[in-house]
């Protein structure tokens, strides 16, 4: 299992073929109270940037990119009835969808959790 | 640029997080929009409301040349008692909206103290200095602060500082000796709730802040519970649901034409707002549930039935008391009380159904004169 993170404030636990998407905890804490999620269904397919899923704050809407490209295998359902698991576990419970990597190399771009902590830095 | 107002570092200090409004670094929040928004419905929240404009017009004269800008009945307001009022263009559209007060003055007894949205505030006083006649002065009390506390809680706290506040009425104002120091308060707010809103010069603010602070039942409030709470009392937000492409009668403030002002006219575009009044504007302010839980926000186009705009969404968002979004915007008036209309919100080519509902959507708590509630 490897950790990954974008600079877009998502991060991406790798299983086999299989990455676990939802957004930092420094995302969450910039967005505020979540009030509102919508991941994508199994079956769709997405290219690394698209809008994937959507997260509402009580201030604000913000897109959820597909950090990599691939099929979606799983939404988060939790998060219809309870959207603030993104709040109270955003790297754990309050993930967003799974999605099955069609091209592993685009991993390569992405921060490691010390390099990530290192960006937050520099923000 | 953006400037700082006195309680900055107060609020920092107090684990703000700042943002830019109004040209000055806000608090946004401080430990989150909803449980800041349910503190104020539940106990007391302190707002730091110090980028709002706080004038003073007066001198022989002044209730009618302010009764030439604004439809409110300022020539019968008696000493300490506060209207709600409209700067209106000579069109009759909505330049800002404000809190007009007959104030105590040892030189006039035609005196007024006027609160004045920050974001446009500077536009008011170029308006009111090129339109107000010589002999009556404004002045810009551009250094004083300003601190809204409001909340079921806000009159017991308010009273252990400053005895004698709890004897205020809704929109009724009077000067304070606080240790010595000259307060302004009046029982008004922004937030549906029971409050006060307290003028105090900028060495004093932030003893006074920590006063407050100091009991249990007070937490420090950020702008984004600010905007929420005023959402839920169905309160207009100058710049988003009011703008001077709209006029008091679309926004459906008709309530703040006084009966003398509507007989004898004398506002800017009073011919035009008087028709709408007795005709009806093409368009009226309205709240609007909004099915589901997704908020549809400020922008999002109104459709008929037939996929034709109807109207627009001037705010929207979610409502902590009522766990659900909620929205108010402008909507054709034919449509409005037609109970089997269908009207959607669009956004982000998704379509939600959206349903005309009164306002507010949270009851008011405000502190009215005997005998009224």
């Amino acid at each position: 299992m490897t950790l990954y993170y974008t600079k877009e404030h998502e991060w991406l636990r790798v299983e086999g073929d299989v990455a676990t998407v939802g957004i930092s905890n420094h995302a969450q804490e910039a967005l505020g109270d979540i009030v509102f999620a919508e991941v994508p269904e199994a079956g769709r397919t997405v290219s690394k940037g698209d809008d994937a899923a959507v997260v509402e704050s009580v201030k604000a809407a913000s897109d959820v990119y597909a950090p990599v490209s691939g099929e979606v295998v799983e939404g988060n359902e939790a998060l219809d009835g309870d959207p603030a698991l993104v709040n109270s576990d955003p790297e754990g419970e309050g993930w967003f969808f799974k999605i099955k990597l069609s091209d592993p190399s685009e991993l390569d771009g992405l921060m490691d959790e010390a390099a990530y902590k290192e960006f937050l830095g520099t923000l | 640029m953006t400037d700082t107002l006195p309680l900055d570092r107060w609020h920092v200090a107090h684990g703000a997080r700042m943002v830019e409004f109004a040209g000055y670094a806000m608090p946004i929040q401080y430990e989150g929009i909803i449980a800041e928004h349910k503190w104020t419905r539940e106990q007391a929240g302190l707002f730091d409301v110090s980028h709002m404009g706080q004038l003073t017009v007066k001198g022989p004269g002044a209730a009618a040349a302010l009764e030439a800008l604004m439809p409110g009945d300022f020539a019968g307001l008696k000493p300490g008692r506060a209207r709600y009022s409209m700067l209106l263009a000579d069109d009759g559209g909505i330049l800002d909206d404000l809190i007009v007060t007959r104030v105590p003055d040892a030189d006039s007894d035609e005196a007024f103290a006027l609160v004045v949205n920050g974001a446009v505030k500077h536009d008011d006083i170029a308006h009111l200095r090129a339109r107000l006649p010589e002999e009556v002065e404004m002045t810009h009390h551009e250094e004083r602060a300003l601190l809204a506390l409001q909340g079921p809680a806000a009159a017991a706290v308010l009273e252990r500082l400053v005895p004698g506040v709890a004897d205020l009425a809704f929109m009724q104002g009077a000067g304070f000796d606080h240790e010595g120091d000259f307060l302004w308060i009046s029982r008004s707010g922004y937030t549906g709730e029971d409050g006060f809103e307290i003028s105090i010069a900028p060495a004093q603010v932030e003893a006074f802040a920590e006063a407050l602070v100091a009991d249990g039942r007070v937490k420090p409030i950020g702008l984004g519970a600010r905007d929420s709470l005023r959402l839920e009392a169905g309160l207009p937000l100058y710049g988003h649901d009011l703008d001077p492409e709209i006029t008091p009668i679309m926004a459906d403030l008709g309530f703040a034409i006084s009966k003398r002002r509507r007989e004898e006219g004398g506002f800017p575009g009073a011919e035009r707002i008087l028709e709408e009044r007795a005709k009806g504007a093409l368009v009226k302010r309205v709240g609007f549930f909004v099915e589901g839980r997704q908020p549809v926000r400020e922008g999002a186009p109104l459709l008929d039935g037939e996929g034709n705009v109807v109207g627009k969404i001037t705010s929207g968002g979610f409502s902590p008391t009522l766990e659900r979004p909620i929205a108010m915007g402008y909507l054709a008036t034919h449509l409005v009380d037609d109970a089997d209309a269908v009207v959607k919100a669009q956004q982000r080519s998704k379509l939600f159904d959206v349903t005309v509902t009164d306002m507010p959507f949270v009851p008011h708590n405000y502190h009215r004169k005997q005998g009224k509630k």
